[in-house]
């Protein structure tokens, strides 16, 4: 049968192009962003190396070596290959440390925005759905959150809240909730003006399906942006956290607390503090190009 | 004109009362009680809490306790650290010079070197140049500041001896505090090498604090820029023959920078919270290094009056952006 259909397809020599799958166009217009492609491989890595962290990793992140503190690269003098990026102040591989560590960043990310997207949504399209009072008390106080600083108002929460992992990541998708909302609600009142949302409500569609069914697939472009961008800075504010000691506490392998413990040993060994800021680049790095790309590849204006 | 002005500043008072609400609730979120938690791990007796709680208002209605401290921050009263005992707002103004220079010369950083290079990237569309500047401003967008500062610091300090590592002056030098701005007090010493001595202890802070911002200014640039070369009376412009630097100095770049003055007002904000972690790293005794050691002590009322004025500073540069943007820009005056 199938056959059969590719042979007759390739018998007739003139037919107008098949248009492409939404999916195949946004693929074409995203792999043509080198940077782009290369930050997907790089987060499909670290995604890797989160998930399987027990086989990539040669050591267990918490596991001390007495014989080995603050053993340089294993490229070095005095280096050794069974501790490839070397050791902290108490033996510990920091490769393994690392690996550990982007499990945390990334679960911590996902946690993040998922929540932050999911509380955002709900808000925004109440926000453009309702209009009146409802939509003025909610942006009132996405304009309060706005007017502080991402990080400060994280650390005021944790503050609160008490230094944790847990409570991290809450202040985190706290503080980047005001993004999604006004995204939400922006896409959300374009879309209401549309004919087809208001033959839908003609023929009696609810107001939940009016929101969930029909609005919000329609909306979803900008917030996917917004969620990969949000992961970067999930991952940065994180690791600040973690850096001032309000994140994830020792012995947490988390990157930024990881150059927090490092800070003393600054003079006399380098690679204990480069090594963990350089994965924080990275993957932030990774995720911003990414970011932009989907932002090229699934902004109609651009394409044009 | 003034109609614009009113109606933005009337924006202002929710926000203002939003964020004291924040702050207000803040100290009473804390899990405990706030006069036990105040004293630590001594405790206090029945009778001693009772006073305490009657002297702080801690006894009244949430609602009579709010309509204090509200009127209390608007005559400047934020309350008295629980360590020093001192109040808030004087150690705030000891130490706020201290964040203003290192933030002023960040932001000069930032401008001096993200500016031009947005408008040379612009300029050289799709060259390399064009290239390589969007590669270090995405690059600059995604560092970790704390981990750049120490890797200036071993370099600039550690390995190649040129930067002090920390503080804001030499031990050697004792300057009086006149201005509170260490490059003013310096010069007004008189003392040999003292003025020296602190402009290298600002050079790393304020690369590390000027990193992001200047990455957002190039990138905001280049986008302007590219925007206003396609108009048509630049073409117009170089068809009369005018000199190519002339177009884009004069013609162009007038107009491109709107929208980045703009986006230089919206990185105070960042500058600010910056400052926490760059302060942290460098020792810079400024109000984000007390903020965090605040926090680390549990000297709440430091905590709580700290977070209230650097938002009320935003707040404020933000309502000033906006009204420049407005003079400025006459198509949003008069938009509602």
């Amino acid at each position: 049968m199938t056959t059969s259909t590719k042979t007759s397809t390739t018998d007739i020599p003139l037919t107008a192009p098949v248009p492409m799958t939404p999916l195949q166009e946004f693929w074409h217009y995203f792999s043509s962003n080198k940077g782009a492609v290369a930050g997907l491989v790089v987060i499909a890595i670290i995604c890797f190396m989160a998930v399987f962290a027990n086989f990539v990793a040669p050591h267990s992140p918490s596991d001390q070596y007495r014989d080995a503190l603050l053993l340089p690269p294993a490229w070095l003098d005095g280096g050794n290959w069974s501790f490839v990026l070397g050791t902290d102040d108490v033996g510990r591989d920091i490769l393994s440390r690392l690996i550990y560590g982007s499990r945390l960043s990334i679960a911590v990310g996902l946690v993040a925005v998922t929540a932050s997207l999911i509380m955002g949504i709900l808000l925004g399209l109440v926000a453009g759905y309702f209009r009146g009072m409802i939509d003025t008390a909610i942006m009132r106080i996405v304009d309060i959150m706005l007017a502080m600083p991402s990080l400060l108002l994280a650390i005021a929460i944790v503050a609160i809240l008490g230094p944790s992992i847990v409570n991290a990541a809450l202040a985190i998708s706290i503080v980047s909730l005001p993004h999604y909302v006004r995204l939400t609600r922006a896409a959300t009142m374009a879309e209401m003006s549309r004919d087809y949302v208001t033959s839908s409500r003609v023929i009696g569609a609810s107001p939940l399906r009016l929101m969930f069914v029909c609005i919000l697939p329609n909306c979803l472009a900008p917030l996917i942006v917004q969620a990969t961008l949000g992961f970067s800075s999930a991952i940065l504010d994180m690791a600040a956290l973690g850096f001032l000691g309000l994140g994830a506490q020792p012995p947490t392998p988390e990157w930024g607390s990881m150059l927090a413990d490092a800070l003393q040993f600054v003079q006399r060994a380098w690679w204990v503090v480069t090594f963990p800021g350089l994965m924080i680049l990275i993957t932030v790095l990774a995720f911003n190009l990414m970011g932009d790309g989907l932002r090229d590849a699934l902004d109609p204006k651009l394409k044009q | 004109m003034f109609q614009f002005i009113f109606r933005r500043l009337s924006l202002v008072i929710p926000t203002f009362l939003g964020i004291t609400l924040l702050t207000f609730t803040l100290i009473r979120l804390i899990p405990g009680d706030p006069i036990e938690v105040m004293a630590g791990e001594r405790g206090v007796s029945a009778e001693r809490h009772a006073e305490l709680s009657a002297q702080l208002g801690f006894d009244k209605p949430l609602y009579v306790q709010y309509y204090h401290y509200v009127t209390g921050v608007l005559q400047g009263d934020l309350g008295n650290s629980l360590i020093t005992r001192e109040p808030v707002m004087k150690e705030f103004l000891t130490l706020f010079p201290a964040t203003i220079e290192l933030a002023f010369c960040a932001a000069i950083f930032a401008i001096l070197i993200g500016l031009p290079a947005g408008i040379f990237a612009a300029v050289k569309r799709g060259t390399v140049i064009d290239h390589s500047v969007m590669t270090f401003s995405l690059t600059g967008y995604s560092m970790p500041i704390f981990w750049w500062a120490l890797l200036l610091m071993l370099v600039f300090s550690v390995n190649l001896g040129w930067t002090p590592v920390s503080g804001r002056i030499d031990v050697v030098y004792w300057i009086d505090d006149v201005t509170g701005f260490m490059l003013i007090d310096s010069l007004l010493s008189g003392e040999e090498g003292a003025f020296a001595s602190a402009v290298s202890h600002l050079i790393l802070p304020s690369i590390v604090l000027g990193t992001i911002p200047m990455a957002v200014i190039a990138r905001m640039t280049r986008s302007s820029m590219l925007e206003v070369l396609s108009e048509d009376y630049i073409r117009t412009a170089r068809a009369k023959g005018i000199a190519p630097w002339r177009v884009i100095v004069i013609h162009a770049l007038r107009n491109a920078l709107i929208p980045v003055i703009t986006v230089i007002g919206l990185q105070v904000g960042i500058l600010l919270s910056g400052a926490i972690l760059t302060e942290t790293v460098f020792a810079w005794p400024g109000i984000g290094k007390w903020l965090i050691e605040s926090i680390g002590r549990r000297d709440y009322p430091v905590v709580q009056g700290g977070i209230l004025i650097v938002a009320c500073i935003i707040i404020v540069v933000n309502l000033l952006v906006d009204i420049t943007y407005g003079i400025v820009n006459p198509r949003i005056r008069h938009s509602r």
